[in-house]
């Protein structure tokens, strides 16, 4: 089966307002497959969003292709029908909704796809029961957490049921409580057979994860397990990146000669590991 | 924080709430026409009975309709001492170089109620319909103009994003208006000019947060698979029931006895 | 400085259907040079909390003393003692306004009518603290990146030189790096320059490396305050109030219940490997005594 994602060769810049460019993405080669839970994480200006925004035609490349579920983001024909397949949720949970009731935001990407109104609500009840906000359906989002405006972003994407979708920094703004609701939505959406590409800063977030892509300077600086990734501590702290609290303990004690298996992320393994 | 808009709605499940907007829309319009139309008592008595009616039905709390009342109580005094004072007529009592005549009285007097009334409708369909409700009933009045190349649907659109916004923008401005006193501006000086000084440090944030915000809402759309207000269904549908054909005929008839009250006088 | 709060209410749009009590009965007392550390989920009055002692917010009962006066009102006195403290909003950058950087860090010290010579001194300084480049006085603040956008706007309150700093979530958004850097800085700022400190985060590994004192608020109520490291290691009373301990807190506590002698109030990771070593050497130290005693 082709891979959901191929990218061949893709390079991004932009003009800066003084004259002269920036590379955003200097040559990036990348497949991903069907059910993928993939994180990606790299320090700010590394390039993370702009790939990503690739993924559904937000942006175009300068240079190379961009091919999504078979077809390319090059024609404009392709656009919409990609936009169907590959939903996303951003940071800014206000920034993301247009509706004034919950509902009404859930049905936005439907009414966009011009369904029959009965066939919206079906989508729109559907999308609610899966996040868990029925409940809330006549709500104005800002009677919402910041957790459950999320949710309903997620829940506007689901509507348009989508193969895939991509979440950039979507619980960066949340606080520890909230943002595990989330995450434990993703998690739960990957389990159920979607292609999950998560952008996120905290790195126990990527240990979620089955791959983890390290962005730095515009390219794929890594791409494997989140177990391997992690290995090469001193190489990810070099541009900037944290380890998960639990790798970095085990490293230290690996230092003090304790011998401990390898693939440590979370500290429940951690202290399994050690009892 | 929860604030409530301007003209309030209040979220309820009476009577009122559940007609079509485009009919109480409508309705409102014609009642204040009528307002003015209106001169003879039996007049004024069947237009204040049904609004009274109207009040009831509409599960608003009496004391919060009386409330909005006051928001023209400066504007009403004004004109009741405007009619009280320059109507000619039979003289009662003079205040200086002004007479105050019956006639003033009388013509004050109503002047001031037909606002009140004014008010008051108003009020019952603010109460009893959403913003987002007023504006797909606008929206859907208005449809037909978009063949003559209006953008109808685009405006609709844009009116319902800036209602879902006000909310977030009322709390923006509450956040940099406090950052900027932290800063040592002084938002409540009476100096005119420190006043107007300490707009730019409030207004410069806003328009920026306002213009990101705007980007980031555009490319969200743009994601969700927005291409044009244009071929785009709604979830909603504006049905009329029969409980709206059933409110519009009585309020004709109302509005038909009134006229028909004051041809006979 | 000395910062009391005493027996303070608020509640928002009171007398109506949707008043919501924020805060109800908080005492408190912070001290010159402290570091206390602000914690609860969100809604339990955190933001509320450092507003009205900032002086910005009218309490509903009971009052803020900055030095004995009152934080809000609208006297002479009380703005002057408001001058005294400086907030940082979350997303501090949103604040910004001026042409240039060096107008807008100079925006505090000119409302307090310095003379220019001092305004310059302090922008340099402020800038300085932060970490800015002083090439970039003359750059419209816009064209800075969201880091540098944040530092600035954080010099601008810095520049003020207030005796009590409340930082609201200051590393949010940035990235791993961009927190180290701006948490040393201002744990640097705070021991050169003696003054208070405030810091309301939810992230409380990163809490437990800058403060000394943890307060934790939950439902508007002060639900525990005392050392960093007592609060934060009292995991029943954490996750009561919807927060986690750190995780070397979580590691310790996970061993401890399997039965190894570690005490679980060591917040960092640094400390936790210490302890586990410690342990372990003691464990090993006493194995080889009884091997070498049966040995015998």
């Amino acid at each position: 089966m082709p891979p959901f994602v191929e990218l061949r060769g893709l390079e991004y810049s932009y003009p800066l307002d003084g004259g002269g460019q920036i590379a955003a993405l200097r040559g990036i080669d990348l497949t991903i497959e069907r059910g993928e839970f993939l994180a990606i994480v790299g320090p700010n200006g590394s390039g993370k969003s702009t790939l990503v925004r690739h993924l559904n035609g937000l942006l175009l490349p300068t240079a190379g292709q961009v091919q999504v579920n078979g077809l390319l983001t090059s024609d404009p024909r392709n656009l919409w029908a990609i936009r169907q397949r590959v939903g996303m949720v951003f940071q800014n949970p206000d920034n993301q909704i247009v509706a004034s009731t919950v509902e009404e935001d859930v049905a936005f990407g439907p009414e966009n796809a011009a369904l029959p109104p009965d066939e919206i609500r079906r989508r729109v009840d559907e999308a609610l029961a899966t996040v868990g906000l029925a409940e809330y359906r006549t709500r104005p989002p800002q009677m919402l957490s910041g957790g459950q405006r999320q949710l309903l972003a997620i829940a506007g994407a689901l509507a348009t049921r989508p193969a895939c979708i991509v979440f950039d920094e979507p619980a960066s703004m949340l606080d520890p409580a909230n943002r595990r609701q989330v995450l434990d939505t993703i998690r739960r959406l990957n389990v159920e057979g979607l292609t999950i590409i998560l952008i996120t800063q905290a790195m126990e977030e990527a240990t979620a994860a089955r791959r983890v892509l390290v962005m730095h300077k515009g390219r794929v600086a890594m791409d494997g397990p989140p177990a391997q990734v992690f290995e090469h501590g001193s190489q990810l702290r070099s541009w900037g990146l944290d380890l998960p609290a639990a790798v970095e303990i085990a490293h230290h004690l690996r230092e003090r000669g304790w011998r401990l298996p390898q693939g440590l992320l979370t500290i429940e393994q951690l202290a399994r590991a050690l009892c | 924080m929860n604030l409530l808009l301007p003209g309030m709605y209040m979220a309820a499940d009476s009577a009122l709430h559940r007609l079509d907007p485009r009919v109480k829309m409508g309705t409102a319009l014609v009642l204040m026409v009528l307002a003015f139309a209106a001169h003879s008592l039996a007049s004024y008595a069947l237009l204040t009975t049904f609004v009274v009616i109207v009040a009831i039905l509409s599960a608003a709390p009496p004391f919060a309709l009386l409330r909005t009342l006051r928001t023209i109580f400066w504007l009403g005094c004004l004109m009741f001492f405007f009619h009280l004072f320059t109507t000619p007529g039979q003289a009662l009592v003079a205040v200086g170089q002004f007479t105050i005549t019956r006639e003033g009285l009388l013509t004050g007097a109503t002047q001031v109620y037909r606002l009140c009334l004014l008010v008051v409708i108003s009020a019952l369909l603010t109460f009893t319909t959403s913003p987002a409700q007023l504006a797909h009933g606008l929206e859907v009045l208005f449809k037909p103009l978009a063949q003559i190349g209006l953008p109808v649907r685009e405006f609709a659109m844009v009116l319902t994003i800036a209602l879902r916004f006000a909310p977030v923008l009322l709390e923006e401005i509450d956040k940099i208006s406090k950052a900027q006193q932290v800063r040592g501006v002084d938002m409540y000086s009476r100096n005119p000019l420190r006043q107007m000084q300490s707009w730019v440090p409030l207004f410069v944030p806003i328009f920026v947060a306002a213009f990101r915000r705007a980007e980031d809402l555009a490319t969200a759309m743009e994601a969700r698979g927005f291409h044009g207000a244009q071929q785009r269904t709604r979830l909603h549908q504006l049905r009329m029931t029969r409980q709206d054909l059933f409110a519009a005929l009585i309020a004709l008839a109302v509005s038909l006895a009134i006229l028909g009250l004051e041809r006979s006088i | 400085m000395l910062i009391r709060v005493e027996n303070l209410s608020h509640t928002y749009v009171s007398g109506t259907p949707l008043a919501r009590v924020a805060l109800h009965g908080v005492s408190l007392e912070v001290s010159s040079s402290e570091r206390v550390g602000l914690v609860g989920r969100t809604g339990s009055g955190k933001s509320t909390l450092v507003q009205h002692i900032a002086g910005l917010l009218t309490p509903s009962e009971g009052q803020v003393l900055i030095d004995g006066i009152a934080a809000h009102e609208r006297t002479i006195v009380a703005r002057a003692a408001r001058r005294r403290v400086g907030l940082a909003f979350q997303y501090p950058e949103d604040q910004i306004f001026e042409q240039t950087v060096f107008r807008e860090v100079a925006f505090g010290p000119r409302n307090m009518r310095l003379n220019k010579a001092e305004i310059a001194e302090r922008v340099r300084w402020a800038l300085e603290m932060v970490g800015l480049n002083p090439a970039m006085e003359s750059r419209s603040p816009f064209t800075l990146s969201g880091g540098e956008m944040r530092r600035a706007a954080l010099a601008s309150i810095l520049a003020m030189r207030p005796e009590a700093l409340i930082l609201d979530e200051p590393t949010a958004g940035l990235d791993p790096h961009g927190r180290r850097e701006l948490l040393a800085r201002v744990r640097a700022w705070q021991v050169e320059t003696g003054a208070t400190l405030i810091l309301v985060s939810h992230n409380l590994d990163e809490l437990a490396r800058v403060v000394e004192r943890v307060i934790v608020l939950d439902r508007g109520q002060v639900a525990a305050d005392g050392s960093a490291r007592q609060v934060l290691s009292d995991s029943a009373l954490l996750s009561a109030a919807g927060l986690d301990v750190p995780q070397s807190v979580t590691l310790l506590r996970a061993l401890h219940e399997a039965g190894w002698d570690v005490r679980t109030d060591r917040l960092l990771p640094e400390e936790a490997v210490e302890e586990i070593v410690r342990v372990d050497a003691g464990h090993t130290t006493s194995l080889r005594a009884l091997q070498s005693v049966e040995a015998m």
